[in-house]
């Protein structure tokens, strides 16, 4: 078989496997929205759900998950973004330095349901806070965390050297030029991997199921100490634990959940393809 | 009258110090500020780790050690309780075997599809298209695997329940390649472009220079990024729980119900009494697998530092 023969044949090869993961994703979201586009009525997305679910909206689902993601990247964001300006600004290469990487690592691959098992001893049962808002948003921040401080860290790394030396040699102090010259220039990257962070709080169940979620409670949390509604739990639930559920309302859930983390994760492509094109310009 | 401006003077200076001295306060202040803030990864895995020890640890007040690792037999609820984490670990162990036998060879070749053979201007197209993948959450995947999924594996194997451990394979090797495709491509993106250059000057066709110097030379991340790849899938736990069935016991084949250890968290934790046998067998469950993903991590991380190494 002469060379370029195989060659075709090996890149047709790759070519196939490529198809194979493109394809199926396309079609999973193209079947998502078909079946779910039919559902979406101002009523679903804001009344609350009637007859055990099987009618109505899911207003406080939709609800829940916000405060939720709310909640998440208030804890999550000042603390990731404190933990990546100690690495690149502050941080001697040391043993602690080696510490935190392990952990950082070590985070990003804790199962999420294990943070459930977290979230359930340490914040719903040692510190007292319940089944609630609260606790789902301190467990979701910690899971989060690895994904904030990567991209921060990058955001950080990618400033050049130069704007901090022309900053400390005009007398500013080492903080002033962090928080006048570098923060600012690495913003872009740090919202981008807040705003990853959010898509991926607002789409983890296992975690939530431990620690907030209400299996059917159709009105607002009240406070941060309340339980609350969310959607991928919500899913879950239509999909699995109720019997006779309309098609339609799994796949309207369905649609709204991937619909939101999809505006999440467009306006983060979206920022980061602008300002890859800015810096080749 | 001159005394009068060398007093201003001093007193202009000494606030001047004043000030400096609070900056410099200031500044040590935020410091250890930050310097808390750094540590706060290592805080929340040392909170991991101490959380599901004690409460993990106190099932071996009830059962012991060799009961739990060693036991064949997941009947929690039965009045004759029996704990034994063999079944979850196979169900686990073989879910896992599935997704990675799928999404190892597909990653792999994606991989090098992306990195070598795509037309730059769909290059970033392809690697958006992969990042949603993995931003999909998985309970929509595990919706798809019950209404789509579920129903294609029953007639095309023509069984009569179509929850299996394959099912769940195939949705989860969904979930695991995102991780395998990104770190494999970075690892051959890394390589040195003087490899690229010297093959094709000695007359290496492109495929050749693939499969002969960029792919033995990028092994080490690839075969990181697959290690990565066995974590992600044995972690999953939303869309395994929704779509193998969930009998706990040993599965024989891919083509029969099995229940993970993540399902088995998920899915009982919600009905233990706080502080009972049962509710320490799931936190006990929880350190298996947090060993088991740790493990795999930190090895993971000493191949990818060690081809880093390599590569300079």
């Amino acid at each position: 078989m002469n060379k370029q023969l195989k060659e075709k044949i090996a890149f047709s090869i790759l070519t196939f496997t490529m198809l194979l993961v493109v394809v199926p994703t396309v079609l999973i979201i193209g079947f998502i929205v078909y079946k779910g586009i039919g559902t979406i009525s101002w009523e679903f997305l804001t009344a609350m759900p009637r007859k055990g679910m099987t009618e109505g909206g899911i207003f406080p689902a939709i609800v829940g998950t916000l405060y939720l993601v709310l909640g998440t990247i208030a804890f999550a964001l000042p603390l990731g973004i404190g933990s990546a300006i100690y690495l690149t600004e502050y941080a001697t290469h040391g043993k602690l330095y080696k510490l935190i990487r392990l952990a950082i690592l070590n985070l990003a691959g804790v199962p999420s349901v294990v943070y459930g098992l977290f979230g359930l001893g340490l914040f719903v049962l040692f510190l007292g806070f319940g089944s609630s808002l609260l606790a789902g948003a301190l467990t979701l921040a910690c899971l989060i965390l690895p994904v904030i401080i990567t991209a921060s860290e990058e955001a950080l790394k990618s400033v050049p050297q130069s704007y901090r030396e022309a900053s400390l040699a005009l007398g500013a102090t080492k903080w002033q030029t962090i928080q006048n010259v570098v923060l600012p220039h690495a913003m872009p990257g740090i919202v981008t991997g807040a705003i990853l962070g959010i898509g991926r709080a607002a789409g983890e169940t296992a975690p939530i199921l431990l620690t907030v979620a209400a299996f059917f409670l159709p009105r607002l949390p009240k406070s941060f100490f309340d339980q609350a509604m969310a959607l991928p739990y919500h899913l879950y639930i239509v999909s699995t634990q109720v019997p006779n559920m309309p098609e339609e309302i799994k796949y309207g859930v369905a649609l709204v959940l991937l619909g939101i983390v999809g505006i999440f994760f467009a306006i983060a492509t979206a920022i980061r393809i602008k300002f890859k094109m800015a810096n080749r310009a | 009258m001159k005394e009068a401006t060398v007093d201003i003077r001093e007193i202009k200076h000494r606030k001047s110090l004043k000030k400096g001295v609070k900056h410099r306060m200031g500044e040590v202040l935020i410091e250890n500020i930050i310097l808390l803030l750094g540590i706060t990864s290592v805080v929340i895995v040392s909170l991991i780790f101490l959380f599901l020890f004690r409460s993990g640890i106190a099932l071996f007040n009830d059962i012991t050690l060799k009961e739990f690792l060693f036991g064949r037999y997941w009947y929690p609820i039965s009045t004759n309780a029996q704990f034994g984490i063999v079944p979850l670990v196979a169900g686990s162990v073989m879910v896992t075997l599935g997704a990675i036998f799928i999404s190892v060879p597909i990653g792999i070749g994606c991989a090098i599809y992306i990195a070598e053979v795509a037309p730059p201007n769909i290059k970033t197209g392809l690697k958006i298209i992969i990042e949603f993948l993995s931003a999909i959450p998985s309970v929509v995947l595990g919706f798809l695997g019950i209404v789509v999924l579920s129903n294609w594996v029953r007639i095309t194997f023509s069984l009569s329940s179509g929850f299996t451990v394959l099912t769940g394979s195939i949705l989860v090797s969904l979930m695991a390649l995102p991780t395998i495709i990104s770190i494999s491509d970075d690892a051959i993106n890394a390589l040195p472009k003087e490899y690229r250059e010297a093959s094709l000057a000695l007359g290496a066709s492109k495929w050749e220079t693939i499969r002969y110097v960029l792919v033995p030379a990028a092994s080490s991340g690839i075969i990181a990024a697959v290690m990565l790849g066995i974590g992600r899938a044995i972690g999953e736990t939303m869309a395994v729980m929704m779509v193998t069935g969930n009998a706990a016991r040993i599965p024989d084949s891919f083509l029969v119900s099995g229940r993970t250890m993540t399902a088995t968290i998920a899915a009982e934790m919600g009905d233990t009494v706080r502080n009972g046998t049962h509710y320490h067998a799931l936190f006990a469950v929880g350190i298996v697998l947090l060993m088991m993903t740790t493990c795999i991590n930190i090895v993971a991380d000493f191949v990818l530092s060690r081809a880093k190494k390599e590569g300079k």
